[in-house]
């Protein structure tokens, strides 16, 4: 696998040109030390320009060493980082020292409490605004000359025009969902001539994850590297209790508070009809208090406020030194792709420091039939007797695949018919009776193609029925 | 931080998702500790900034030098007005800023200075850090914190290679929240009241609902009994014995009016647990050599708490334990009914909370007989009495001793000469250049070339005056001319740090652990 800086789309012309001038008057300007039009200071570069003016034994096969990369990384390059979370505060910090000035951030959430013990660019003052916005300000004002651009809204929010102009993407995700439509949407933008992939198509993708003590940093050239669905069994399951145990039989506190949360507050809606937030506090508490009686009521302890709002906002712990870590391995594979300094991460870092300081590194393997990434059109076995509940079931039960609300269309009779349809209540009202019927009912042939939407990818997926007798 | 319902405190709201890793009490211990970081080099704010998020109580930067531009360009914590300011001040203003609950210091004075004059100055930390100490100072230092007890990290960053040192005599973990244990079941060794609670289960003459909802703990213990009479008492051993157990519970599977097998999830539990529930019960190795440790055999008025809880674990073992350890208590979730489950649970608790008031008493004799009485949690020591352990580390006098040294490790490590260990000899090599020439190697373009040749000289010296017959390849002299130069679980004896030496070559992604 080669990959390089001279892969990537090439600054503007036009674009350059304003730059030269801009420093030039900037330079020109008196620096009083007070920030304002302060760009590069004697010696600021110093520890970046020694990786990228020396020749050495380890570098990348393609590199030469020059004062343009430096250039580039400063001028040109430019970078979207999605998350101004954990991973993303250590990110935009790592980014901005290294002297990427390009850098736009995207993230839909607003600043809680609990992020000021490791996301370092927020302040209490700071709790309730959105992150990208935050965070963009807080690195435009510490790192002179710096222009972090933020966008409080969600990755589906653009489309490939927005994210065809960056040349490396990196991701602080805490969701695989995210994580594997942004995969998709990469796949997407991927240029294909005659069977063979055009490079300067590809995006790189640096992806890092933290839970705790343990993490993850990986690299993904989309068309040619191991991607986000190629491995999707590495990713551990998410823990759904049973509902038999929650409804009759609990035996854990986290059982109890289930209870309270799946079927109580729905049945109850103790504060009107509307869903419950892990982040009010009054309404933990009304099921920190229901839980606590359904605990007695069987003898279990153990159910505490921490725990219950554990369970309802599925908390995932976290510390700054592990978001550390691994940002600082998820900039250094963008530094050495941006500058083609070293050869990148080949390709899946692990890290663990529950015990010691362990880091394991390997090659993610491409799954020949990757429903994302293969190119390869997926097969749907079913008997014409099937129903398609079976083929939802399917679709969300398979390890490969772990939908979440897939919508299956088909053309039947030369007309496009939404077989079934989930998110918008009254079209899932409508097509519900369809689960039950048989794909023979529905007027579904053999060798047809059925297209799936999901949110889990930001392109339809195409499968061909096979009916089996 | 007490735990209420409502008004949580703000700062238990801004720790909840650290909480939930080390507890409240790791929490107490963060914020009762003072660290000293010495250089306050981007490394070091970048170690320190990890510190002062999670609260730790107070820190104290020591540093004697005046912020460059080019400290500017890589440091997060410094800013262009601090230019030409001491080092240690500019970088405690802006990490201090990170948190209010935490207490900032700094001292404007070389570490060097400082030991000349006031050595002891360093007694007061729970934690030193040592950031791109030059050779000599860092094992002068080194000395002093080993005599004082005060551990040590020593951390270096050069260019993609990062090394870490941790230096102490001797460190304890209570809490070392392994990923993988083991339950402690003694299903080979059950105690009365869990014999009894067995006995009080008729499987044969139960209906279809309560069969299904026994816990398959339960279950193995009963077939186990079975067992036991047809082999004479022997616990199945190998894999063919365990596999004619398994079929012996399947066997027990209730079955319709057709004969055929109904859907019992316990029994399909207690199945794929026969593997691991019937291990013999015994005293992990690493616990035993605690149990056993002769540094402590003799309790005195000074012995450290924890010892004086491992001698009281070691008189239970000997004692009411019958050789075992104290009960931990604890059984994971399976298919049951709440009441049975909680039943189970609680014989198990139960017989846990006797034997931890056991150890207690033996703890408060040993105290008596010294002359002190106190009173301390030793409830939490009990739960986790099989993941004590504890760390020493070799001190750095001894690991840079020519007697000393791990040429051991050192030379079958070079076997692969890409090990991570080829960087340790370069970091070394890099510090002997220091010392010759008062500068690291190739810190302008001009000097590249001469420096690759005037380090292969270092390394060599390196090499001989250790006795090392290992080969460092050239390219990593040349690397190295490229560049122009563990802490919570420490201080909450939770979590096991690493011994002794860490490498991480950002090149490769890969990182390596060695005890030199």
């Amino acid at each position: 696998m080669t990959w390089s800086r001279g892969n990537m789309a090439d600054g503007e012309e036009p674009e350059k040109k304003r730059r030269r001038v801009e420093e030039l008057a900037e330079k020109m300007a008196v620096d009083s030390g007070h920030g304002g039009n302060a760009r590069d200071w004697d010696g600021r570069w110093n520890h970046v320009q020694k990786f990228l003016e020396r020749p050495g034994p380890f570098t990348h096969p393609d590199f030469e060493p020059s004062t343009e990369s430096l250039h580039f990384l400063l001028e040109t390059c430019k970078i979207l980082v999605i998350g101004a979370g954990g991973l993303g505060c250590e990110l935009l910090k790592n980014l901005a020292l290294t002297g990427f000035r390009q850098i736009h951030v995207i993230d839909m959430d607003t600043i809680d409490v609990s992020n000021l013990n490791r996301q370092f660019l927020f302040r209490s003052k700071d709790v309730g605004r959105p992150k990208a916005d935050v965070a963009a300000d807080f690195i435009n004002r510490r790192i002179p000359g710096c222009n972090v651009v933020p966008y409080f809204k969600k990755i589906q929010d653009f489309d490939e025009s927005f994210y065809r102009q960056f040349h490396i993407i990196v991701c602080g995700l805490d969701s695989i969902i995210a994580r594997r439509w942004m995969n998709g949407m990469l796949m997407s933008l991927l240029i294909y001539e005659d069977g063979v992939l055009d490079p300067s198509s590809i995006i790189p993708l640096i992806d890092g994850g933290t839970e705790g003590f343990k993490g993850n940093a990986r690299v993904i050239l989309p068309g040619m590297t191991a991607c986000i669905d190629c491995t999707l069994e590495l990713y551990p399951p998410q823990i759904n209790f049973p509902m038999c145990t929650i409804a009759s039989m609990p035996r854990l506190p986290e059982h109890c508070i289930e209870y309270v949360r799946v079927l109580q507050w729905p049945k109850e809606k103790p504060f009107g009809d509307v869903p419950l937030d892990g982040d009010n506090p009054e309404h933990i508490k009304w099921v920190f208090q229901k839980s606590q009686e359904r605990a007695s009521e069987f003898n279990i302890t153990g159910v505490t406020y921490r725990l219950t709002q554990g369970v309802v906002k599925r908390i995932i712990p976290a510390v700054a030194s592990t978001n550390a870590v691994i940002a600082a391995a998820c900039a250094t594979e963008v530094f050495k792709i941006a500058s083609s300094a070293y050869v990148p991460l080949n390709n899946y870092l692990v890290f663990n420091d529950v015990d010691g300081l362990y880091t394991y590194t390997f090659e993610a393997e491409r799954k020949e039939n990757c429903t994302a990434c293969s190119q390869v059109p997926q097969d749907l076995k079913f008997a014409p007797s099937a129903t398609l509940q079976d083929i939802l079931e399917y679709l969300t039960e398979n390890a490969s695949l772990q939908m979440k609300s897939p919508a299956i269309t088909a053309t039947i009779d030369g007309k496009n018919r939404t077989l079934y349809l989930q998110t918008v209540a009254s079209i899932e009202e409508r097509t519900r009776p369809n689960l039950c019927k048989t794909l023979k009912e529905l007027g579904l042939t053999d060798g047809q193609e059925l297209a799936v939407a999901d949110v889990t990818t930001p392109q339809t997926m195409l499968f061909k029925l096979h009916f089996t007798s | 931080m007490a735990q209420s319902a409502a008004g949580k405190s703000n700062k238990e709201q801004k720790y909840d998702r650290q909480l939930r890793l080390w507890g409240d009490h790791g929490q107490e211990a963060l914020e009762n500790a003072h660290v000293c970081l010495i250089n306050a080099t981007a490394t070091g704010t970048e170690i320190l900034k990890n510190l002062v998020l999670p609260g730790i109580g107070a820190f104290t930067i020591v540093d004697g030098h005046k912020v460059t531009g080019e400290d500017v360009g890589n440091n997060f914590f410094l800013s262009i007005s601090s230019i030409g300011k001491n080092r240690a001040q500019a970088a405690t203003e802006l990490l201090q800023e990170l948190n209010s609950d935490v207490s900032g210091n700094f001292v404007e004075e070389s570490p060097d200075k400082l030991l000349d004059n006031d050595p002891e100055f360093f007694h007061r930390f729970s934690l030193v850090i040592g950031v791109q100490l030059i050779e000599s100072t860092c094992l002068r230092l080194a000395g002093v914190l080993w005599n004082a007890g005060v551990p040590f990290l020593v951390c270096k960053t050069y260019g993609l290679v990062g090394y870490m040192r941790l230096a102490v005599k001797e460190h304890t973990v209570v809490e070392s929240h392994p990923d993988n244990a083991l339950e402690d079941l003694r299903l080979d060794q059950p105690f009365a009241e869990l014999k009894n609670h067995i006995q009080s289960y008729d499987l044969d003459n139960m209906d279809k609902k309560d069969h299904s909802h026994t816990p398959w703990i339960i279950v193995v213990a009963k077939y186990l009994e079975k067992w036991y009479n047809e082999h004479n008492y022997q616990l199945p051993k190998n894999y063919k014995e365990k596999e004619a157990f398994r079929q012996l519970i399947r066997e027990g599977i209730l079955k319709n009016e057709n004969g055929v097998a109904e859907d019992e999830e316990n029994f399909e539990e207690a199945i794929k647990n026969v593997n691991t529930a019937l291990n013999p019960t015994k005293i992990p190795s690493t616990v035993q050599d605690i149990l056993n440790a002769e540094g402590w055999k003799n309790i005195t008025a000074q012995t450290p708490a924890f010892w004086v809880m491992a001698r009281a674990v070691k008189e239970f073992v000997e004692n009411e334990g019958e050789g075992k350890l104290p009960v931990r208590g604890t059984i994971p979730d399976m298919i049951a009914d709440s009441e049975k489950f909680i039943n189970l649970q609680n014989v198990y608790r139960e017989k846990a909370m006797q034997d931890a008031s056991v150890v207690s008493k033996h703890v408060e004799s040993l105290l008596q007989s010294v002359g002190k009485v106190c009173v301390y949690k030793s409830k939490k020591k009990c739960k986790n009495a099989a993941f004590l352990r504890v760390v020493r580390c070799r001190s750095l006098a001894d690991e840079c001793s020519v007697e000393l040294v791990n040429k051991d490790e050192i030379t079958s490590c070079m076997d692969n000469p890409d090990s991570e260990m080829v960087l340790y000899l370069m970091l070394r090599s890099v510090d002997r250049f220091f010392q010759q020439h008062s500068r690291y190697p190739g810190v302008y373009n001009y000097q590249v070339e001469e420096d690759i040749g005037k380090l292969k000289l270092c390394v060599n010296s390196l090499l001989q005056e250790y006795g090392l017959n290992v080969n460092v390849k050239d390219d990593y002299i040349h690397e190295f001319c490229r560049y122009g130069a563990n802490a919570i679980k420490m201080i909450t004896h939770q979590f096991v740090p690493f011994n002794n030496t860490f490498i991480y070559n950002a090149m490769s992604q890969t990182s390596a652990t060695f005890q030199l």
